[in-house]
């Protein structure tokens, strides 16, 4: 099955209001587009300029979980965003078609422990209010569901 | 992004900018390393900045640990808001020296 035949069956299986689904190429060179993409959203649901700064973090870190540990030595595999909003929050699906990865090898490192590297899932965790690793459904590999709380602007709430 | 580098005596003043990702953070790391076996300070100019992921942030703790061997002075200046964002985000705000301008960085004062 392909990312293709998933499309309609994950409509059903996602919480919330569609916002936007996109599916890139797991690669480092897809991310910057993939992070204006994401920013984008974040601002048109309603989130601050710092709350959308901080969503770009966590999927930016969380496509890179992606390509370097997921596909790793397999590069040329896609990620599917999509992006999902209810009452109070945005929430992101991510998918991808490699091999399912352990959820228990994905920890983030002891920040005390002063080495390059291990940062990734802290960030996603730091900047999210919820992240979890989800079974994913047939024809997937992984299925990582995240929420954040949509913080609006001092303006926005003044308005 | 953009890497130059900036010899000002025994110091090497590497302004960044941009975006430091996946994609550009090998030469960013390359180019701090380097820098940091040839000079005795290094300052790391991040006033234009507009993003950081980890794996910019890890060419930094790496250039750091590699100056802290090596008896080379590194510290950070001038960082954009959304590299503090970052450097908070992985308490290396903490960590790392960090100066309010370039000039500050190079006078090792506060």
């Amino acid at each position: 099955m392909t990312h293709a035949a998933l499309t309609v069956p994950l409509r059903e299986a996602f919480d919330g209001e569609p916002v936007i689904s996109f599916r890139l190429e797991a690669s480092a060179q897809r991310l910057r587009l993939a992070r204006r993409c994401v920013r984008e959203a974040a601002l048109a649901c309603g989130c601050s300029e710092e709350s959308a700064r901080d969503i770009v973090i966590a999927v930016d870190e969380a496509c890179q979980n992606i390509i370097r540990h997921a596909y790793g030595a397999d590069p040329g595999g896609d990620i599917l965003v999509d992006i999902r909003r209810d009452a109070d929050s945005i929430i992101f699906n991510l998918l991808d078609f490699a091999s399912p990865v352990d959820p228990q090898r994905i920890r983030p490192r002891d920040l005390d422990d002063l080495r390059p590297g291990g940062l990734g899932t802290h960030f996603m965790r730091a900047c999210m209010d919820e992240v979890e690793f989800r079974p994913a459904p047939e024809g997937a590999g992984n299925w990582l569901w995240m929420r954040k709380k949509i913080h609006k602007s001092e303006d926005e709430q003044q308005a | 992004m953009n890497c130059e580098i900036r010899h000002e005596g025994d110091a090497a003043v590497v302004v960044l900018s941009g975006d430091i990702d996946l994609e550009s953070s090998p030469g960013v790391r390359t180019a701090l390393l380097d820098c940091v076996s040839l000079k005795s300070t290094v300052i790391v100019d991040l006033a234009a900045v507009t993003y950081i992921d980890s794996s910019g942030v890890a060419s930094l703790v790496e250039a750091f640990q590699s100056a802290r061997k090596g008896h080379t002075r590194f510290a950070l200046a001038a960082a954009s808001e959304a590299a503090l964002r970052v450097l908070e985000l992985a308490r290396l705000d903490k960590v790392f020296s960090l100066y309010a301008t370039v000039a500050d960085g190079l006078a090792g004062g506060h």
